[in-house]
């Protein structure tokens, strides 16, 4: 049976993590708690809008309303690897070998291994940010479509265009497929060997989570009353095949979803705070949580792919061990 | 968030007022902001600006955002939202508790209508706060010439539910009179506050309810009737000293500054004569309708003209029903509900204006007649 230890806080919970293998859960208020022998917390922000946990599992990554980006995790100091007083930093991605990527604005930053920062201008706004899993390459959500970046190199940016307003992005795990959430309820991908468009509509509401399994053979997303799995095994994509509808409920939404570390089972999170387990291949439910105060806002994994960290708009988070 | 996120919420807030701030660069929006913030009122505010200007902000939250405007991606041309307020929306009210409501002051050549859009197109937005009022600040002075070398100003007056008309201690009393004639030309359903130094009582730019349906005209209750009767035009133009209170509005209530009751606002009718003008507004009267008809006709002028029309408002008598059915709209979007039950001594009669450009007057004045119930 799973077992389910609360933690209960004051404020939404942007992200939820586990940093070497311990729950933190940062919070709206610029807080980031911790469960590590007991409830631990750090104010980190005045005001966090964004987080990003670093490929080495051990540290996130933060932006606020303050103007900052932050490097924390565990007991170790705050590092603030930049500081823009007034400028919202409002997303930021981890990349390989301790590099990242924050957006402020219309300009997108690239924080190298060595300290150095090199601004990329947008004319528009830097909606989302992701790394791609193989080289030093990150893409940027702006309105009307995607832009990919190498900030190791002088080579000029490229350019993927789809009308419309793309708010955040994700590269699959191969590398294959570039995938935007958008301001319509609807998900848009690039197959970036070719460039052919993939659109994925039909949501009633905006899509504000996604999550690959762990080969990349499936996207999950939030948005629906259940969370709509779309196909990636084949070398195009979901083009078209229908994506599977995971945990249907019918009186609410799903709002957060995250694919187990190895195995082919979904967590989902709804919008009053319940949240199941769904293997893709028979479609078993198992509930992890009951309903609570508010709408699940984020899930993770831990590393030892029995625990998942959740957190909700209202603050009720907490811990799930779903071997009990 | 989703809508349905929203409703599962216990205990959900009510949703935060959003008061926009238009106006050309030095008409005194700055000046109008900082009393708004400054004045006690008890209320706390979240400010939302596109720059900081030379004059300070005096507040505790202020965010800088560039003015973002998103085209939805529906094929519509006037399906338009701010993408910077959408984002910035999102994080503050991610605390909410840190403010009572919230302001945003646009830059001079903003189009006010992506502003208002985004707080009805944009579900998340829409799920936590509400678009309380559109106030534009007018320079007077200076307005002749924006009109002329910008239709942004026009849009601005256009749209807005208040104007209030700045400065007027640098012009004479005709050129003020001028400088009104020109904005009732332009936008018949605003009321018009006359200041100097943004002087206008608070209470007229705030908690207006402007969009909602309850109150949209209850607030002025006057302004389609001097479409019709458009013999005076005081009923909604007070200087700065000016304590009438505007709730109840007395028919009779006479202005010294408008003892003489000159005709040069052509809002009710023809062409504007105002050369800079490209605004049009059209009022609309008849009888009680068919819902059979009006309703669809509702429909397919504002799916058809919807581009061309910046506002509409209205008030709809339908046959057989004991309430008055109200109607505001912004380009394709319309809202109508159900409002109060006509009192005994009200006429059921249904008027409705329309703000926009190259609208087909006799058109719609026809489709309009032929809605009514036979």
């Amino acid at each position: 049976m799973p077992t389910v230890a609360p933690l209960d806080l004051d404020g939404h919970c942007i992200a939820a993590v586990f940093l070497d293998g311990v729950p933190h859960f940062a919070l709206a208020d610029g807080t980031i708690h911790r469960l590590d022998h007991g409830h631990q917390w750090t104010q980190v922000h005045d005001g966090l809008l964004c987080a990003s946990v670093e490929h080495s599992g051990k540290t996130l990554l933060t932006g606020g309303e303050d103007g900052k980006v932050c490097r924390s995790g565990g007991s170790t100091e705050v590092e603030v690897l930049h500081e823009a007083p007034r400028k919202w930093i409002t997303s930021v991605a981890a990349g390989p070998q301790g590099v990242l990527a924050f957006g402020s604005g219309r300009t997108a930053f690239a924080r190298l291994a060595n300290g150095t920062i090199k601004p990329f201008e947008h004319p528009r706004s830097v909606e989302g940010l992701a790394f791609a899993p193989k080289g030093l390459r990150f893409g940027v959500a702006r309105y009307n479509g995607v832009t990919l970046h190498f900030p190791g190199t002088e080579g000029k940016p490229v350019e993927m265009e789809w009308a419309g307003a793309h708010t955040g992005v994700t590269f699959s795990p191969n590398g294959d497929f570039l995938v935007t959430t958008m301001q319509e309820n609807a998900l848009h991908g690039w197959k970036l060997s070719d460039g052919r468009h993939m659109r994925m509509t039909g949501y009633p509401t905006k899509v504000k989570s996604f999550s690959w399994s762990n080969k990349g053979r499936w996207l999950a997303s939030s948005g629906a009353p259940a969370a709509i799995v779309w196909p990636f095994q084949g070398k195009d994509g979901p083009m078209g095949k229908p994506p599977l509808e995971l945990g249907t409920r019918g009186n609410t939404m799903v709002t957060a979803v995250a694919f187990h570390p190895s195995e082919e089972i979904l967590a989902i999170g709804y919008a009053d705070g319940m949240v199941l387990a769904v293997r893709v291949a028979d479609q078993k439910e198992i509930l992890l949580k009951r309903e609570g105060k508010g709408p699940i806002s984020t899930m993770n994994w831990d590393k030892d792919e029995r625990r998942l960290a959740f957190g909700t708009e209202t603050g009720d988070c907490g811990v799930i061990d779903i071997a009990g | 968030m989703s809508e349905a996120a929203t409703a599962a919420a216990p205990q959900a807030p009510a949703q935060i007022p959003v008061t926009v701030l238009t106006g050309y660069l030095g008409a005194g929006k700055t000046t109008l902001l900082n009393r708004i913030l400054s004045e006690a009122h008890g209320k706390r505010y979240a400010v939302i600006v596109n720059e900081f200007g030379e004059i300070g902000i005096d507040n505790d939250l202020i965010v800088e955002s560039d003015e973002e405007i998103y085209e939805m991606n529906n094929g519509c041309v006037c399906c338009t939202v701010r993408g910077d307020l959408i984002r910035v929306v999102e994080g503050l009210m991610r605390r909410p508790g840190r403010f009572d409501a919230i302001v945003v002051e646009t830059t001079g050549l903003a189009d006010p209508v992506p502003v208002a859009q985004t707080f009805f197109m944009d579900d998340d937005v829409r799920a936590k706060t509400r678009l309380d009022a559109v106030i534009a600040l007018v320079d007077a002075k200076h307005l002749p010439l924006r009109l002329k070398d910008s239709r942004e100003a026009e849009d601005q007056i256009a749209f807005a539910d208040v104007v209030v008309l700045n400065k007027v201690d640098l012009v004479s009393e005709d050129e003020v009179r001028k400088v009104e004639a020109t904005i009732r030309a332009i936008n018949p359903a605003a009321k018009i506050y006359r200041t100097t130094r943004s002087g206008v009582d608070l209470a007229n730019v705030l908690d207006r309810g402007a969009f909602d349906l309850n109150r949209v005209l209850l607030n002025d209750p006057h302004f389609l009737e001097e479409a019709h009767d458009h013999d005076h035009d005081h009923d909604h133009v007070c200087g700065p000293d000016c304590g009438h209170d505007h709730h109840h509005h007395d028919h009779g209530h006479e202005h010294h500054h408008h003892h003489d009751h000159d005709h040069d606002h052509h809002h009710h009718g023809d062409v504007s004569p105002i050369h800079d003008v490209t605004v049009q507004s059209i009022s609309l009267r008849g009888g009680e309708m068919d819902p059979k008809r009006f309703f669809p006709w509702l429909d397919k002028v504002t799916q058809t003209d919807g581009p061309n029309i910046l506002r509409l408002k209205g008030i709809i008598a339908i046959k057989d029903d004991p309430d008055r059915y109200v109607v505001q709209g912004v380009h394709m979007i319309v809202e109508g509900d159900h409002q109060r039950a006509w009192k005994d001594d009200e006429k059921h009669e249904s008027r409705l204006v329309f703000i926009g450009r190259d609208l087909d007057r006799e058109k719609l004045t026809r489709s309009f007649e032929a809605c009514q119930a036979q």
